[in-house]
């Protein structure tokens, strides 16, 4: 077996920074700063309402390695295995939060201006750009102990800035990829738009062995500047034995929208946090997630509809089907700020149980503090409906098939939101494989 | 042999006894209209037929081409050639029409085999024409905010696209204009023939008129109690189920 990446040796997580990493010096210096906060910060346990129901026993991060190889095996597996979107503007696949692919954007969108490369050559080649928006928002939602971590530890991922008018048609696709029995990857997205800029991006969260146990530790910086467009989705597709958190801050300027969708589809437990602060007047903001939870999986959201400026709007929509002895964790908080008067705030969490073994347990809140607020908020459970299961049968298509189909009828709800076919059926196949398997 | 025979059946549901003892025979390539007041219990009958887990027959037995219905699930018996069109079809969120009708041609494949996806689209679109709907309806989810008669219409056209040996269809023609009512006359009327045999539930005389029936049953709580060849529904209409159940001296048929 031939090496083709050299990192530093696989180390325990908790054994401490190693010191070989090239990255600038600032950088490095926030990273020890980063490192002392994590250790300095407590581990959560369920008595945090941010971490209330979590099974915060699966934390423990004794038995995970930083850094280690990838053969040139594994990475050809990888790469044949990254395949996404037929059509995309950019793509750029990683493998144990190395770099080993990347497909460039056309010159055309280079030269206007867009920016598409890895998250350490930005820190040297834009590092104005970087610095004001690299994770300049605290981990308000419960996991500021793990942004801290991330940020430790992070050694790479991807920088995409769309400068003022540029409209990219094509998604960017990004592949994260956790390989070797007890790896870990800190992914990272720092997503820059402009004025009036338009961008959508795909990440894909993979793992090369469907069996082994993993930690991803990932952090989402999306900015949408005034007018701009972007939509963010990510497809949470790791092995059965992982163990993630994801951190994703969206932050809208006047008259921008950013939509996202989180798929979530593998993992043993993916926790996922989402805020959306809404700073611009006239600014939107959907929330959107699709989880297919079976077995013992367990998927823990918790989110922030932060309206800072009046005449805003975010609409939240989760839909959970959930199996076997699953568990589903919802928390969610629309909160109006005092002068974000005239706001539109909607949430809502649909889970279907096919068990009932299966837990769904939801969290909504409201906190208003303006006038001429228009908000709902709403949490319900339910099974299939049992004339819906007739209707199918009488058609002849077996209960199997049945359940199959209404399932997915039901989480299309949200993918159809997303309103981009390509990306929709890529969603849709995804959940169809997970049925099949 | 080439029917459906429907003997001495009774229903019951939540202890109450509904369909009291009904006998009936359809023979393939006939149509029979099903006539009824209201919570006669022609709907009870037809849900049974499909299988609906919430009835229990109590006694009697239904034969297709011989073959014991009540065993079979209802899945089974809709792949073996039964179909019905519900009064008040379910809606299903999410699920287009194409993808539906697709896993159910799909499940009366053998295993292994699969379904071609132009010849499938083909004769889709051939029988969305035939009932004067649009293609782009097979993209909506299955009833979803569909209109009474858009319901209608769209069970027709899964009767058509299933091509089943029998037909129970409940109250199709309630809630369709004039011209609907014709469009899916039209479409029923296109399926008649030799292999298939329809039982057609209705209120009204005038769908008999588009959709000429071998023979009209008159059901009165939970029994037939008249048969006759097409005029019995003209009769009826003059005369109403007052003088169709008076005149009935035992549960007959044909
Ligand atoms: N699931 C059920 N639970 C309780 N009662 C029922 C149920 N289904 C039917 N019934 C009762 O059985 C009787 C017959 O109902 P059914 O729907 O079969 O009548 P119908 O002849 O189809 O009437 P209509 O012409 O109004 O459609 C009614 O009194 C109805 O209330
Ligand atoms: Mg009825």
């Amino acid at each position: 077996m031939s090496l083709v990446i050299h990192q530093e040796e696989a180390a325990p997580i908790l054994s401490g920074l190693a010191e070989l990493r090239e990255l600038p010096e600032w950088f490095r210096d926030r990273q020890r700063a980063a490192w002392k906060q994590f250790e300095s910060l407590p581990n959560p346990t369920r008595k945090d309402q941010t971490w209330r129901f979590s099974n915060v026993g699966l934390l423990d991060l004794a038995k995970f390695k930083v850094g280690g190889t990838l053969t040139e095996e594994e990475r050809d597996a990888i790469l044949e295995r990254s395949r996404g979107l037929d059509e995309v503007a950019g793509r750029m696949v990683f493998a144990g939060d190395q770099l080993i692919e990347r497909d460039v954007i056309s010159d055309q969108l280079k030269k206007r201006g867009v920016i598409f490369q890895s998250l350490e050559r930005a820190m040297v080649e834009h590092a104005d750009l970087f610095r004001k928006h690299f994770m300049s928002q605290p981990a308000t939602l419960g996991s500021a102990r793990f942004a801290a971590l991330h940020q430790a530890l992070v050694s790479s991922g991807t920088f995409l800035y769309v400068p003022h008018g540029v409209e990219i048609e094509l998604p960017v696709e990004i592949f994260h990829w956790l390989n070797g029995e007890n790896a870990s990857v800190f992914p990272h997205l720092l997503l820059v738009t402009d004025e009036l800029a338009k961008v959508t991006v795909i990440e894909h969260f993979c793992s090369l062995d469907p069996q082994s146990p993993g930690f991803a530790c990932g952090v989402n910086d999306l900015v949408a500047g005034p007018g701009a467009k972007v939509t963010y989705v990510c497809a949470q597709n790791w092995a059965e034995n992982v163990v993630a958190l994801q951190m994703n801050t969206t932050t809208v300027d006047h008259d921008a929208s950013a939509m996202s969708l989180n798929l979530h589809i593998g993992s043993r437990y993916s926790r996922f946090e989402s805020l959306s602060r809404l700073s611009g007047e006239g600014g939107r903001s959907d929330l959107l997630a699709v989880a297919v939870a079976k077995h013992q999986q367990e998927f823990d959201a918790r989110t922030l509809q932060d309206h800072i400026s009046p005449h805003t709007a975010s609409d939240l929509l989760y839909k959970n089907a959930l199996d076997d002895r699953a568990r589903t964790i919802f928390g969610g908080l629309i909160r109006v700020e005092p002068h974000a008067h005239f706001t539109d705030a909607y949430q809502k969490v649909r889970n279907l149980l096919l068990s009932d073994d299966a837990e769904a347990n939801s969290m909504p809140g409201l906190e208003i503090l303006a006038d001429n607020v228009r908000c709902t908020h709403g949490a319900t459970s339910g099974q299939i409906d049992e004339d819906e299961l007739f209707y199918l049968h009488a058609r002849g298509i077996p209960t199997k098939i049945a359940q199959r189909l209404i399932v997915t009828g039901f989480l299309d709800e949200a993918i159809q939101r997303l309103n981009h076919p390509a990306i929709s059926s890529h969603l849709q196949r995804l959940i169809e494989e997970k049925f099949a398997a | 042999m080439k029917e459906l025979n429907i003997e001495n059946l009774r229903i019951a549901v939540d202890g109450q006894e509904i369909v009291r003892g009904l006998t009936l025979r359809v023979p393939r390539g006939e149509v029979h209209a099903l006539m009824g007041p209201n919570g006669s219990g022609k709907s009870t009958l037809a849900k049974v037929l499909a299988g609906h887990p919430d009835y229990h027959v109590t006694a009697g037995k239904v034969l297709m081409d011989g073959e014991n219905l009540l065993e079979l699930e209802p899945d089974e018996r809709a792949r073996r050639g039964l179909f019905m069109a519900f009064q008040y079809p379910s809606e299903i969120p999410g699920v287009t029409i194409a993808n539906f009708l697709r896993a159910a041609m799909q499940s009366r494949l053998p295993e292994g085999e699969e379904l071609e996806a132009t010849d499938y689209y083909a004769k889709l679109y051939e029988k969305i024409e035939l009932l004067g709907m649009d293609r782009s309806f097979t993209s909506r989810a299955v009833n979803e905010g569909f209109s009474g008669g858009e319901k209608k219409r769209t069970e027709i056209l899964q009767l058509a696209m299933l091509e089943p040996k029998y037909a129970v269809l409940d109250e199709t023609d309630s809630g369709l204009d004039i011209d609907a009512l014709k469009t899916v006359a039209h479409g029923v009327n296109s399926l008649r023939g030799p292999d298939l045999g329809i039982l057609l539930i209705t209120h009204y005389q005038r769908l008999l008129n588009y959709i000429i029936p071998d023979h009209v049953h008159v059901m009165v709580a939970g029994r037939i109690v008249r048969s006759g060849r097409k005029e019995l529904a003209l009769e009826l209409e003059e005369r109403g189920y007052d003088w169709a159940r008076d005149g009935a001296i035992e549960p007959a048929f044909r």
